[in-house]
This record gives C-alpha cells, sequence and structure tokens, in this order.
C-alpha cells in the first residue's frame, strides 16, 4: 500500500508536468495545425534559463521564473515568425521536418552554452519530506502538482472566459469565419506559440527542481506524444487526463513489472489508441473513409 | 509531340519513357561513373569512409523517399527498421552461420515484412498521426532489441567478423567501396525504373490524391502496404550493409536520430526524386565532416572551441533543415534543375 501511494504521488507529479508540456502542444496544434516535435526542446529551454538565471547570475528564484517567461514569450513569437510562418501551405512531412530542424538547433544551442554534463539543482520548492502512514513524500512533488493544477486551470479559465482565449477557440474553429469576425489569425498564431513555449518553461522549470538540470529533458518531449494521442490532439481537457493517465502507468509498470517495460508502455498505449479510437478520450471525431 | 522538360520533345512513347534523353545526359552519365570508378584512388582514407557512409545512406534513403516522397507516407521508424536489417543479417550470419550473402537477402526480406506489419496503421492513418505511429514504432522495435536478450544480446554490442567471400576478406575501406557502390547503384537503379511500372504509379498516384487513385481502381491498402514493404526492404539492405561494414552492431546506432537524419537527407535531396536523395546524402554527410575539418584546422589557434564543436554541429544540422525548407523545399535536386535550364537558356531567362 505504501509503495502504491508512493508510486502515485510520483505519477501524478510527473502527469501533471507532462499535461503542462502537453498542453503547449495542443494549443498548437489546435490554432495552426503543427505537430510540434521541438516541445521537448522547449523544457529544456526551460530548465537551463531558470538554471542559469539562478546559479550563474544569482537571481532570486522568483526573478528567474520570470525570465524564464519572458524567455518563453520571445522564443514562440520568433519562431513563429520567422521559421513556421513561411511554411503555412507546406505538406505536413515539411511542416514536422522544419520543427525537428528547430529542436535541434534549440538542442545543439543549449549544448553549446551549458555543455553536455548535467548541472546542479536550482531549488526553490522544499527539499524536505513528509511521512503519511509510514510514506514518505516529498514536499516538492506536491508542491510541483499544485502549480500545474493551477496554470491548468488558469489556462482553462484563460479559454471559456478572456476575449483572446475565445478568439484561438475561434481560429482554431474556422480560420475564414475567424478573420470575418476581425479577429487576426497572425496574433492568434504567434499568442498560440508564445503559450505554448510559457507552459513548456514552466513544465521545464518543475523538471528543473525536480529531477535536475540536463539534457535528458528534453526525452520528455517525445512521451508528449502518447499523452495527446490518448487525450485527443485538439482537447484542452484531454491533455490533463491523458498526462495523468500516462504518468501513473509508468510508474505503476516501473514500479510493479519494472524490466525497462515502462519506457516503451506509453507508445504501446499510442499504438492501440490509434489502432481502436485514433481521435483519442476526447478529441474531435472526423471521420473520413478511403 | 510531349514534353518531359521545357524544350526536350518526343515523338514516340519509348523516347518518352526513357531514363535519359539528351546527348547532355548521356555524357554526365559516363563522367559520373568514370568519376565513381576513380575516386577511391583519388581521395584520403578518411574520405574513403566517409563516402561509404554515403553510399549506405543512398540505399537506405532511396528506401525511406519511395515511402515519403513517392508515396506519401510520411515515416519517422527509419531508425528502428535500419535495426531489424542490420541485426536480422547479423545473427543469422553468427548463430545460424549463414553466409553472409544470404543473411543479407534474409535481412532484406524480414525487414519488409516488418515494414508491412508497422504499416498497418497507414490504412487508417495519415499524415501527421501516421508521423506519431511511426515514431512510436521506432521506440518499440529499440525497446524489443534492448531487452530481448536471448536474441539480440541485449544492450551490449555484437561483433561480426570480417566479410569473406571465396577465401578473399573485405579487410580495408577499399574494399568494401566496391562492395557498396554495387550496392548503391543497384538502389539508384531499380529505384529508377520501379516508378516506370505500374506499381510505382499506384504509390504515385496515392500520394497525389488517396480518394481519385480509389476511384481509379486503385487499390489503396494494397498500395500502401507494398509501400511500406518495398521501402523497408531498401532500408533493410542498409542496415546489414552497416553491420557487415562496421563490424559492431548496438541499438545505439539506431536511434531517433537516425530517422531523422536520414529524413533531412530526403528533405534536403528533394522530395520523390532518386537523384536528390543521392545529393541530399552526399551533402549531409560532406558537410558535417567538412565543418569537423574547420574544427580541427582552428583548434590549434582557438582551443577552447573544440569541445564545443560537436554542439556546433547539432544547430548547423537543424539551421540545413529549417533553411531548406524555407528557402528551397523541392530540395538540391530542383536547385541542380534551375541551374541547368539557366544554363541551357542562357543569355534568356526562359
Amino acid at each position: 500500500m505504501s509503495t502504491f501511494i508512493q508510486l502515485s504521488v510520483y505519477g501524478l507529479s510527473n502527469g501533471a508536468i507532462l499535461a503542462l508540456a502537453a498542453l503547449g502542444f495542443v494549443l498548437i496544434f489546435k490554432a495552426t495545425s503543427v505537430i510540434n516535435f521541438a516541445q521537448g526542446e522547449f523544457l529544456l529551454i526551460g530548465a537551463y534559463t531558470f538554471y542559469a538565471a539562478v546559479l550563474v547570475f544569482g537571481f532570486h528564484w522568483s526573478l528567474a521564473v520570470l525570465v524564464g517567461v519572458l524567455v518563453a514569450i520571445a522564443l514562440g513569437v520568433l519562431v513563429e515568425r520567422f521559421v513556421l510562418r513561411p511554411m503555412i501551405g507546406e505538406e505536413a512531412v515539411a511542416v514536422i521536418m522544419v520543427t525537428i530542424g528547430l529542436a535541434s538547433m534549440l538542442r545543439g544551442g543549449v549544448q553549446f552554452f551549458f555543455g553536455t554534463s548535467p548541472k546542479e539543482t536550482p531549488r526553490f520548492l522544499p527539499g524536505e519530506s513528509v511521512s503519511v502512514a509510514g510514506v514518505t513524500i516529498p514536499y516538492d512533488r506536491i508542491a510541483a502538482i499544485a502549480i500545474a493544477a493551477l496554470v491548468l486551470t488558469a489556462f482553462t479559465l484563460f479559454f471559456t472566459r478572456s476575449r483572446h482565449g475565445i478568439a484561438m477557440r475561434a481560429v482554431a474553429d474556422d480560420q475564414q469565419a475567424a478573420l470575418t469576425m476581425g479577429i487576426s489569425v497572425r496574433r492568434v498564431f504567434a499568442m498560440a506559440w508564445a503559450l505554448a513555449a510559457l507552459t513548456a518553461v514552466i513544465g521545464g522549470i518543475l523538471l528543473a527542481n525536480l529531477t535536475g538540470v540536463s539534457q535528458g529533458i528534453a526525452g520528455f518531449g517525445l512521451v508528449v506524444f502518447p499523452v495527446v494521442i490518448l487525450g485527443g490532439l485538439d482537447s484542452v481537457p484531454g491533455t490533463i487526463v491523458g498526462g495523468v493517465i500516462i504518468g501513473l502507468l509508468t510508474q505503476y509498470v516501473s514500479g510493479y513489472v519494472g524490466g525497462g517495460l515502462e519506457q516503451v508502455i506509453p507508445y504501446v498505449v499510442l499504438v492501440l489508441i490509434l489502432m481502436l479510437r485514433p481521435y483519442g478520450l476526447f478529441g474531435q471525431v472526423r471521420i473520413e473513409r478511403v | 509531340m510531349a514534353a518531359t522538360a521545357t524544350g526536350v520533345y518526343h515523338r514516340s512513347y519509348t523516347s518518352e519513357l526513357a531514363l535519359r534523353h539528351t546527348r547532355a545526359e548521356r555524357a554526365r552519365l559516363v563522367l559520373v561513373a568514370v568519376a565513381l570508378l576513380a575516386l577511391p584512388w583519388l581521395i584520403t582514407p578518411y574520405w574513403l569512409t566517409i563516402a561509404n557512409q554515403i553510399g549506405i545512406a543512398v540505399v537506405g534513403a532511396i528506401g525511406l523517399n519511395i515511402l515519403v516522397g513517392y508515396t506519401g507516407q510520411i515515416s519517422l521508424g527509419q531508425g528502428g527498421f535500419l535495426a531489424v536489417g542490420a541485426y536480422t543479417s547479423a545473427l543469422l550470419h553468427l548463430r545460424a552461420g549463414l553466409p553472409v550473402p544470404l543473411s543479407i537477402g534474409a535481412a532484406v526480406i524480414t525487414t519488409a515484412a516488418v515494414g508491412a506489419f508497422f504499416g498497418i496503421p497507414a490504412l487508417r492513418l495519415k499524415g501527421l498521426y501516421l508521423a506519431i505511429a511511426t515514431l512510436a514504432s521506432q521506440e518499440i522495435i529499440l525497446f524489443a532489441v534492448r531487452n530481448w536478450d536471448a536474441v539480440t544480446g541485449g544492450v551490449d554490442a555484437i561483433s561480426l567478423p570480417r566479410l569473406e567471400i571465396g577465401g578473399f576478406v573485405f579487410r580495408k575501406d577499399f574494399h568494401w567501396y566496391w562492395v557498396i557502390l554495387i550496392f548503391a547503384v543497384l538502389a539508384v537503379v531499380t529505384a529508377r525504373n520501379l516508378f516506370r511500372t505500374g506499381l510505382g504509379r499506384q504509390f504515385m498516384a496515392v500520394r497525389d490524391h488517396d480518394i481519385a487513385a480509389a476511384t481509379m481502381g486503385i487499390d489503396v491498402t494494397r498500395a500502401k502496404v507494398f509501400a511500406f514493404a518495398v521501402s523497408s526492404g531498401y532500408v533493410g539492405l542498409a542496415g546489414a550493409l552497416t553491420a557487415h561494414y562496421t563490424g559492431i552492431v548496438t541499438w545505439e546506432r539506431f536511434t531517433l536520430d537516425v530517422s531523422v537524419l536520414y529524413l533531412a537527407i530526403v528533405i534536403v535531396g528533394g522530395l520523390g526524386t532518386i537523384a536528390g536523395t543521392v545529393y541530399g546524402a552526399v551533402f549531409m554527410f560532406v558537410l558535417p565532416a567538412l565543418i569537423t575539418r574547420i574544427g580541427q584546422e582552428l583548434s590549434a589557434s582557438f582551443p577552447d572551441i573544440v569541445q564545443r564543436f560537436p554542439a556546433v554541429q547539432i544547430v548547423i544540422f537543424g539551421l540545413v533543415i529549417v533553411l531548406f525548407l524555407i528557402f528551397e523545399p523541392r530540395g538540391l535536386d530542383r536547385i541542380w534543375q534551375r541551374t541547368k535550364d539557366y544554363i541551357r537558356y542562357w543569355p534568356f531567362r526562359y
């Protein structure tokens, strides 16, 4: 039982961060129909920016978070303007490849400045742990779940309540109709990329605190695919459910089965979902028969 | 009269179907052949290993281009299929004692079968979804390779003895150059001809418009499964050649980075052109080699630059992909066509 609780806490916290990364992914896909293979590198940029701000420049962690947020917004807007906008109307494979190229540039850039060795962890979440019913639960895991939940709630409110959020949903629904209503599709595209980078950077900062700062963080970007396929590529609630399910599943498999199976189980889920229900749990059902 | 390229006209179907139309094209073919035959005597051993790697990459990238460029099915599982080819050939040779030519043949067939199996999702999925499905197949294949200890030896590398045929041992890069050259030329010729057959035309019809293809009586399901099988066959060959050429088989050679490298070759060379695939392979191997050279030259005057060079390589790799996609999405092949047209019509614009 105590193992179960322990695994659940770890699974939930990983799942919450996955959900954050997946949220950015879904945002981009919904608004611009682009699959972003650089999502893991956005996490990486977040973690290293935070590391650099705290440990290299010696900022207070709150200021470092602010720096991270600004870097994320700048990164998102620049990427949209200079890399993705020229690709509008190109084939799917070209758009996928351009984000892969972008991922390579970002990863190489991080490696250029910081090298490949893992870095000291910039801590801002409490490092102690609490004992509940014989289980040690670190505070930082709980805090990560809380922060992720807060950010996810904020985004859900943003989409349902604010003018910009509603404009984004309108563009996702029908670009031409949105244009005729006076919504600037360009601005929405830029905003989608900026927000996606922002969620990823927050996820990266949390990951930096939980697992340490290393190039391995980019690997989280690949696990985003099972999450978004499970939840549905164009569904915001789907990312939360998908993230939590995949996070818990990998932890349970690693705890009870082991043998490295936890690395591959998300992809097995991914293939099964694609075979049985390609639009995921909450995605919009589009039926096409050829 | 029908025109295949501007200024090239045909009076019969046979002349239109011919692979080479003009005297200049035939002359260039002879030049290339002479250059390829003379190459190993002209370059240093370092560049000879690069030439061999390019040859293997040409075989694998042609396979990928058949799938991505000609049939329009995106695949990120290239690394996994290379692994299947490499391990099949290596294990059949080592454990079952099969002679290498046979084990390579078996690797081609096995990889084609595995490719067709992992192509099954393509029957329901398109575009972005297919890319993600093939990404998963890559992860699953590599997981199987790492953990199926009894067969693949797990994470440990398998080392293979030097290739020996009829008492002759292929020891040096110089020997391997001829083996790889033969396979690369075979791959180019068969692929060029594939797209003059009904099956190849079906692939292109599926790529251009699957619904239209279906209404014309093409069995889209069959065409897609065949495209995956044929493409994976080439990839399996490339994998088997890598295994025997390097003598070491390890899962680390077949990660997602390799899949991305092959896609980059196909994109930089030009989607849906065989010649472009060759240009792409040359470009994507010569460029990093040149950068490494520059790094070595600079290391004397700037010692701390050396340790950063791997990072620079990664950035330039990404930058090349992004720049090609933005400025010349149809790749090196298109640039070459334009240059030819420019010269042919000079001093007129068109």
